[in-house]
């Protein structure tokens, strides 16, 4: 048995197979591979016994659930009103050039992916982002580089 | 020698964010007291619903405690995604054992056993902690002998699932599509169950009513717009953050205390609020509809304050992207409409479209306003009208 077919496993015996713990078992799939895979998608779809297209379906469905291949950090930089009007765009330029991608990309590495998201309510303290479920908040660009070093060491 | 007149300050209120931790004993006298009883104080509070929409919430109780249903459910709604609104996390985090209290109540008079959160994905950090708070309040259940247990569900980033039923929908584990109103949640809600669905703060109040009676609360406010509100204050402003303050000040008022002294708007409710010029600051009061003169403006609490130096189209394509992103996409009238507007503004901004598209596209909202299945359709017309009336020369030019 492979990995992800553990996981799946793992995740439905622990949250059982009724529809209503569709969400929580797609959210553990993210945390341990970052997206949802055809693979996946399938796997879960077998398991629990709803159509893979209901599960794709729900999936795509929230902005979260990526079902494209996602680095292992997933940075999200807060683009909604009060983020772009405390300087969202040179946060998001800080991340491009220090990671050498563009927004929507991932590094080659497969270690960062740079995304932009809807309203994360860190409004008085903009500009914010999230890297996976880390909240940084009253960004400058000099500082996003800081954190990114910081990330860049880890594994 | 001349005198400066002393501003105006805002009355702060301090009855949300107050550390005192009684739960349990208020949870005990009320579980002393009749479930009429609670839910006539409730109504006399005259509480509304702290998420934006305004439905009285001693009404909401009544209305679900009155099936005869076995199975109900009490849900919190946590998934606080309307621009500009941070006050729930902020709640949760200092002083979550009150909202559970105003569950653990809400479940007593109902006759629901279980209990969720529903917490907005973005907010997953919170998770640990609230845990550990839950933990403590089920404790506390069990010495009660209340039989009430609350779970936390996760969102996983879609504004949408705010509105009631399309939270339902996401917890059932589908597409977050909100369904047709009615039936209501108070007779048909998670998994076709009689289900409360009350914002987090709304439940903090119903614990300060629970504990000061509802004549405390009801001092509080204006006419229909009773109690204190929990603002989440942002834009240009040197103050920023969260603030507890009566209903039914003026955007004035608002402005005098908050503003950088440059004030040129405000946004009241968010993206799917109104925009409040300057000419219209001391007109407009905040809370819900009912007032004697002027406008008043209902608001899940979210204050945005732009100054001269904002663009109000950049604002608005802000907002517009936002909702063309976040439209659900099942019914016509906002998936389509949202995307028109935004292309519209765009076309009319680089002149490849007469500026009287402008009018055609107010037209628009107009009919999203009557023909979208839910609040988020609807209110889209909100903020594009109120923006692009009051400062048509910035969407031309």
């Amino acid at each position: 048995m492979d990995f992800q077919e553990k996981l799946v496993q793992d995740l439905v015996s622990k949250h059982g197979k009724d529809r209503e713990n569709l969400l929580p078992i797609l959210q553990g799939v993210i945390d341990q591979e970052r997206f949802l895979s055809e693979e996946a998608i399938l796997k879960i779809s077998k398991e629990m016994s709803i159509p893979a297209a209901d599960v794709y379906g729900t999936a795509s469905f929230y902005s979260f659930l990526d079902i494209e291949p996602r680095g292992k950090y997933v940075i999200r930089v807060c683009k909604t009103i009060t983020c772009a009007m405390k300087g969202k765009n040179q946060i998001v330029l800080a991340l491009e050039n220090f990671l050498k991608i563009k927004v929507g990309e991932t590094t080659i590495d497969k270690k960062f992916t740079i995304l932009q998201t809807n309203c994360l309510g860190w409004c008085h303290k903009a500009p914010a982002m999230l890297i996976n479920d880390e909240v940084y908040t009253e960004l400058s660009p000099e500082k996003v580089v800081d954190i990114l070093r910081e990330y860049k060491e880890k594994n | 020698m001349t005198t400066t007149a002393t501003k105006k300050q805002l009355h702060r209120i301090d009855l949300i964010f107050n550390n005192d931790d009684d739960c349990k004993e208020i949870l005990r006298n009320a579980l002393s007291r009749s479930d009429q009883e609670i839910v006539n104080e409730m109504v006399n509070s005259g509480l509304k619903g702290r998420g934006g929409a305004g439905f009285p919430t001693g009404l909401k109780w009544k209305l679900t405690a009155e099936s005869k249903e076995k199975e109900k459910y009490v849900i919190c709604n946590a998934d606080e995604g309307e621009p500009g609104t941070f006050k729930d996390r902020e709640i949760l985090t200092r002083v979550p054992h009150k909202v559970l209290s105003g569950m653990a109540m809400c479940a007593k008079i109902i006759g629901a056993q279980k209990g969720y959160i529903y917490l907005r994905g973005e907010y997953k950090f919170l998770v640990p902690d609230l845990k550990k708070e839950l933990r403590k309040f089920h404790d506390i259940l069990d010495e009660l002998g209340l039989d009430f247990r609350v779970e936390i569900f996760l969102g996983s980033g879609a504004y949408i699932c705010g509105e009631e039923s399309a939270l339902i929908e996401s917890m059932e584990g589908k597409r977050g599509e909100p369904r047709n109103k009615p039936p209501f949640p108070s007779v048909n809600g998670f998994k076709g169950k009689p289900t409360v669905v009350n914002n987090v703060e709304t439940l903090a109040h119903s614990y300060t009513i629970l504990k000061f009676g509802a004549k405390k609360f009801r001092d509080l406010g204006v006419k229909d717009s009773r109690g204190s509100k929990v603002f989440s204050v942002s834009g240009d402003t040197p103050i920023p953050g969260i603030y507890e303050l009566e209903l039914g000040m003026t955007v004035q008022d608002f402005v005098d205390d908050f503003g950088d002294g440059d004030c040129k708007a405000v946004q009241v409710g968010g993206a799917s609020g109104f925009l409040v010029p300057r000419k219209r600051f001391g007109k407009t009061t905040i809370g819900y509809e009912g007032k004697l003169t002027g406008i008043s403006l209902p608001t899940g609490g979210s204050m945005m304050i732009f100054n001269s130096s904002r663009s109000m189209y950049n604002v608005l394509n802000n907002y517009l992207e936002f909702f063309e992103e976040e439209s659900c996409g099942q019914c016509t009238p906002c998936r389509v409409g949202c995307q028109q507007l935004l292309k519209g503004i765009k076309a009319v901004k680089r002149g490849e479209k007469p500026t009287s598209y402008l009018d055609q596209l107010l037209k628009l909202t107009e009919t999203m306003k009557l023909t979208a299945k839910c609040g988020l359709g609807q209110s889209v017309a909100n903020s594009f009208s109120s923006i692009v009336e009051n400062f048509r020369e910035e969407m031309i030019y």
